[in-house]
């Protein structure tokens, strides 16, 4: 029988945080998303206390006194290091292995010959912990969606000691079915959750349950094929190529909102250079850029704009200098002022592997590469992000993101590393 | 168009090296060595390897000083006599781990400090010390 796990880091990134600082781990503990908005991720204390997940700060702001609830602002430089350390000891252990997101990674355990898998999960759950500091749980079940219903009970039952192995227990499968709302079922959305409890049906085991044709109808190939896979029969296989991007984009909200065109213009700029950045990673060109700059939506009474525009290219590039000159084009002609601008971004789209492309009649060839652009990535790789830029932006502005109680980047920068006391 | 003259596109060529399992091996073959890589030399995990920076004198007789680098395998399991990363009153401590008649100690390795006495389950082991790296010459 196919057998897949789902493994998941608990609190990922609260944990990542009390890694390095073990007097957090006496301390309730949330993380706030990028300029410090609102929370995204809790450590379990803190959900104790009810502090809801995407709970903006200063509602919280009475409950982080009251409860002495450390505040961390997100450290996704800690946070990929710990998350690839994760993957790789994950990797080594399974026969294959697919990472689906930053914390959560798919074993397809099939081939695996071991004489109990609740056991090996147990062990491999140890081994995760004990390598990266990390606590996982994970779930196993005949199928990826049963699987990651399983990890939802291992991290929600004190007994399963955070492993739930489904495929060796078949008969638990429909209590754990019974136990999941509907719309805690991987690929329910919020909007067919909304839908499916309007006709009464409220669990997994009533979606499970539900006429292949009537649902169908509702929810299309794709809503049937979560069905089956409640009901055990794999639709989705193990992916272990990801496949190629179509698009990538660099968007942030500003420190603060900003009038000033140079100060957009800035962060337009450096977007422009982190955008071209990814895709030169994946090893990948685009075809067409696009450009958007908007006000802050939930700013009461202010006038409120959002504009955007786009480009494509002659023949697709990765090269900073053809990427900004034509964000800096569309810049110009969309710019109005007059507005309390909050946020801007830059999407490469169109991606393709350089020479896959079909050349267009004139343009045979693509740009010849003086090996600029590989240079200051390499440079940039090597002694810190932003060392080596073109001459585009300036480095700090309002734009830059509010980032109050960073950590150190205590795995990736050697001026950051932990101290340890000898005394 | 110019371009085209200036800059032909790639053809990839099969060359015809050693890589070919038919022919003469170059006997140069079994020489080769790859570059002396430290990291391959202190790392054997690097998954569960991290880097924290001394601090302190505490470990001066083991040959640990203030601000040597201290190379951290947490994939070793801890035992008696291996120097550690101990997590006392909530800040990461090196010491050498000891078991005497039966009792833990976490034990300076420095006359002006103390030993200290602990329970099996009231101190956890952050990681092990594999390696201190010092540098000589700061320029």
């Amino acid at each position: 029988m196919a057998t897949f796990a789902l493994v998941d880091c608990n609190n990922f990134y609260a944990s990542c945080e009390r890694l390095f600082q073990p007097r957090l781990r006496e301390r309730p503990v949330v993380v706030l998303s990028n300029n410090d908005g609102c929370v995204i991720a809790r450590s379990n204390e803190a959900k104790l206390l009810g502090v809801g997940m995407g709970a903006p700060m200063f509602k919280i702001r009475k409950l982080v006194a009251e409860h002495d609830i450390a505040v961390c602002s997100s450290n996704y430089a800690l946070y990929g290091d710990i998350s690839e350390r994760v993957m790789t000891v994950l990797g080594a252990s399974a026969p294959s292995h697919e990472i689906y997101s930053i914390d959560e990674c798919f074993l397809d355990l099939d081939r695996l010959a071991v004489p109990s898998l609740t056991d090996w999960c147990r062990l491999l759950r140890e081994r995760t912990r004990r390598w990266t500091g990390i606590p996982v749980s994970v779930g196993v079940g005949p199928t990826k969606t049963l699987a990651k219903l399983a990890n939802r009970l291992a991290k929600k039952s004190a007994k399963a000691g955070g492993v739930l192995d489904l495929v060796h227990h078949p008969a638990w499968i429909e209590a754990a079915l019974r136990k999941t709302p509907v719309g805690d079922v991987w690929g329910v959305g919020r909007r067919w959750t909304v839908m499916l409890e309007e006709r009464g049906i409220h669990t997994a085991h009533e979606f499970a349950n539900a006429p292949d044709g009537w649902v169908r109808q509702r929810m299309g190939v794709v809503g049937l094929r979560t069905v089956h896979e409640l009901r055990g029969f794999v639709c989705h296989a193990l992916e272990d190529q990801p496949s190629p991007k179509q698009t990538t984009c660099c968007s942030r909200t500003f420190g603060a909102a900003i009038r000033e065109k140079s100060q957009v213009h800035d962060a337009v700029m450096s977007y422009s250079e982190r955008v071209a950045e990814k895709v030169r990673h994946a090893g990948q060109v685009a075809g067409a850029v696009q450009l958007f700059i908007r006000t802050d939506p939930f700013a009461q009474g202010a006038p409120q704009k959002s504009l955007s525009g786009s480009a494509t290219f002659h023949r697709p590039t990765s090269d900073t200098r053809e990427i900004s000159a034509a964000v800096l084009r569309i810049f110009d002609r969309i710019w109005r002022a007059g507005y309390d601008w909050r946020k801007a971004g830059v999407l490469l789209l169109d991606l393709g592997m350089p020479g896959d492309t079909p050349a267009s009649l004139f343009d045979r060839i693509e740009a010849p590469d003086d090996g600029l652009m590989s240079a200051i990535d390499q440079i940039n790789a090597r002694y810190g992000r932003g060392t080596a830029r073109l001459g585009l932006a300036q480095k700090d502005g309002e734009w830059r993101m509010r980032r109050e109680n960073l950590s150190p980047s205590f795995t990736t920068r050697w001026t950051d590393i932990p101290s340890a006391r000898l005394t | 168009m110019l371009s085209f003259v200036d800059c032909p596109p790639k053809l990839e060529l099969p060359l015809f090296g050693t890589q070919v399992p038919a022919g003469f091996p170059s006997p140069a073959d079994d020489h080769i060595e790859g570059k002396l890589d430290l990291n391959e030399h202190l790392i054997r995990r690097p998954a569960a390897t991290f880097f924290v920076r001394a601090a302190g004198e505490s470990m001066r007789d083991a040959g640990i000083f203030d601000g040597d680098l201290l190379v951290i395998d947490r994939g070793i399991s801890p035992q008696p006599d291996d120097i550690v990363i101990a997590i006392l009153h909530g800040d990461l401590t090196v010491k050498r781990l000891k078991k005497v008649a039966g009792q833990w100690h976490l034990a300076a390795e420095n006359m002006d400090y103390p030993s200290l006495p602990i329970g099996e389950n009231d101190c956890e082991i952050w990681g092990v010390v594999t390696t201190s790296i010092r540098r000589h010459c700061g320029r």
